[in-house]
C-alpha cells in the first residue's frame, strides 16, 4: 500500500508539473482529480468540525445554535426559485456580521495599533543614561515614520497629485515600490521552497536519488 | 419585503456587533456569531458541492469537451466524501477524528491531495519566474527601485548572498547583503506596509459602514 501511495504521488506530482511542456491529457487528469478531492476534503473537513463539532455536539447546552442551523438551512431555499429570495437573509447576517466585526478589529490592528507603532520618540535623553539611540536607529525611525506617512499621501486620491503634495506622494511610490519588491521576493522564495521539497520527493522519497 | 429584511438584518447584525465592543454583557456575541457563520458556512458548501456535481453531470451528460475528466472530478469528490463521512478504515470508531492516521481520509490526503497542492502552488515559481522576466525590466526609478529591492530580498536569504559580502567589514556590516535584507524588510518595507494597512483599514470601515447602513446593496443583487 506504502509503495502505491508513493508512485500515485510521484504520478499526480510529474503530471501537474508537465503542464511546464504544455497543456496535456496528463495535467487535465491530475487537474480533474485534485479538483474533485479537493471540495471533497473541503466538505468533510467542514461537516466533521462545524456541522457535527460545533453544532450536533453543542445543541444541548446551546439552543441558539439552531439559530445558526436556520440561517444555513434557509441558504439552501436557493435551489427553491419560488422561494429563493428567502436565501438573501442568511447572506444578509453574514455581510453584517463581517462588517461589524472588521470595522472594530481593522479599527484597532490597521489603524490604531499601526498609527502608535509609527509616533515613536527617535531617542531618549535621561540624567542617568544621557543620550540613548545609536545613529542607525534614529535614521531607521526616521524612514519609517516618512515613508508611512508620504505613503498615505500617495493613497489620498480626493487632491490631485501637485506641488508639494505631489512630491509627497512621489515619495510614497518609492517605499510602496520597495514592498511590493521585498513581498515578491517573499512569495517567489516560497514558491522555491514549495519547488525544492516537490524535487526532494520525486529525486528522494520516490526515486531514492538522494540521501 | 424581499429587499428590506436583509437589510434590516445587515443593520442589527452589524450594529450589534459594533455596540458589544463597548458593552461587557454584550462581549460573548462575537463568538455566538462566529460559531453562526460556521454553521452557515457548511450548508453554503452543501450548495458548492452539488453546484460542483451539477456542472460536471451537465458536462457529461451533453458530451462537452474533455467530458471524460468530469468523470474522474465527480468520482474523485464521491470517494473523498465517502472515505471521510463514513470514516472508511478509520482505527477507532465512528466517534475518532476523520484525519486519524491509518483511514482511507488520510490516506487519499496524503498521497493525493498534499502532492497536487504543493505540485500546484510550486508550479507558479516558474510563472513568476517568467513574468518577473517581462515585467522587472528596469524602465522607470519605481520599477528600477522594486527590481533591487526585490534581488536583495532574495539574496540575503540564500547562501550565496552571504558568501558575495562576506568580506565587508563589521564597521559597515548593514552593507553586508543579509543585514540589508533585514534592513529593507524592517524599515522602509515596514513603513509601506503600514501605509497599505492603514489604507487597507480606513477601505474596511468605510465599506463596512456602507454595508451596515444600507447604502451599499449590491450584494443583494437583483430585486427579483
Amino acid at each position: 500500500m506504502e509503495h502505491f501511495a508513493l508512485w500515485l504521488s510521484a504520478f499526480l506530482t510529474l503530471g501537474i508539473l508537465s503542464f511546464l511542456y504544455k497543456d496535456n491529457p496528463w495535467y487535465k487528469l491530475s487537474e480533474a482529480i485534485f479538483v474533485g478531492i479537493s471540495a471533497g476534503f473541503w466538505f468533510v473537513t467542514l461537516f466533521w468540525d462545524n456541522l457535527v463539532g460545533k453544532f450536533w455536539d453543542g445543541w444541548q447546552d446551546e439552543p441558539m445554535l439552531f439559530v445558526g442551523a436556520a440561517l444555513g438551512f434557509l441558504m439552501l431555499l436557493r435551489l427553491v426559485p419560488k422561494i429563493g429570495w428567502i436565501s438573501r437573509w442568511p447572506l444578509a447576517f453574514i455581510v453584517g456580521a463581517t462588517s461589524g466585526l472588521w470595522l472594530m478589529n481593522y479599527l484597532a490592528s490597521n489603524i490604531m495599533v499601526q498609527v502608535q507603532a509609527t509616533i515613536q520618540p527617535l531617542f531618549s535623553i535621561s540624567y542617568a543614561s544621557g543620550f540613548d539611540a545609536g545613529w542607525g536607529a534614529i535614521i531607521s525611525s526616521l524612514v519609517i515614520v516618512v515613508g508611512t506617512f508620504t505613503g498615505l499621501v500617495y493613497f489620498f486620491f480626493s487632491k490631485e497629485h501637485k506641488g508639494a503634495f505631489g512630491g509627497a506622494a512621489r515619495v510614497g511610490i518609492f517605499f510602496i515600490m520597495i514592498t511590493f519588491g521585498a513581498s515578491f521576493g517573499y512569495t517567489v522564495m516560497s514558491r522555491m521552497s514549495l519547488l525544492i521539497g516537490r524535487m526532494d520527493f520525486l529525486l528522494g522519497d520516490w526515486l531514492g536519488m538522494i540521501g | 419585503m424581499r429587499q428590506q429584511i436583509p437589510l434590516l438584518i445587515t443593520f442589527i447584525v452589524g450594529t450589534l456587533l459594533i455596540v458589544s465592543v463597548f458593552i461587557p454583557p454584550f462581549g460573548d456575541l462575537e463568538t455566538t456569531f462566529n460559531i453562526w457563520f460556521d454553521i452557515i458556512a457548511v450548508f453554503a458548501f452543501f450548495l458548492g458541492g452539488g453546484n460542483l456535481l451539477r456542472v460536471h453531470i451537465n458536462k457529461l451528460r451533453k458530451r462537452k469537451r474533455d467530458w471524460g475528466f468530469s468523470i474522474v472530478t465527480i468520482v474523485g469528490f464521491l470517494v473523498m466524501l465517502i472515505a471521510g463521512l463514513f470514516k472508511i478504515g478509520n482505527p477507532g470508531d465512528i466517534a475518532s477524528a476523520v484525519d486519524a492516521p491509518g483511514s482511507l481520509f488520510y490516506d487519499i490526503f496524503n498521497s493525493v491531495q498534499y502532492p497536487l497542492s504543493a505540485t500546484m502552488y510550486s508550479l507558479l515559481a516558474f510563472f513568476v519566474a517568467s513574468a518577473s522576466y517581462r515585467a522587472f525590466r528596469a524602465k522607470n526609478r519605481e520599477a528600477t527601485l522594486l527590481l533591487i529591492a526585490a534581488f536583495i530580498i532574495l539574496l540575503g536569504r540564500t547562501p550565496f548572498g552571504v558568501m558575495l559580502t562576506y568580506w565587508v567589514p563589521d564597521s559597515t556590516s548593514l552593507l553586508q547583503i543579509p543585514n540589508l535584507a533585514i534592513w529593507i524588510m524592517n524599515s522602509p518595507n515596514l513603513a509601506g506596509q503600514r501605509a497599505i494597512m492603514i489604507g487597507i483599514g480606513l477601505g474596511v470601515i468605510s465599506m463596512s459602514l456602507r454595508l451596515i447602513l444600507g447604502i451599499e446593496r449590491s450584494y443583494l443583487g437583483g430585486d427579483k
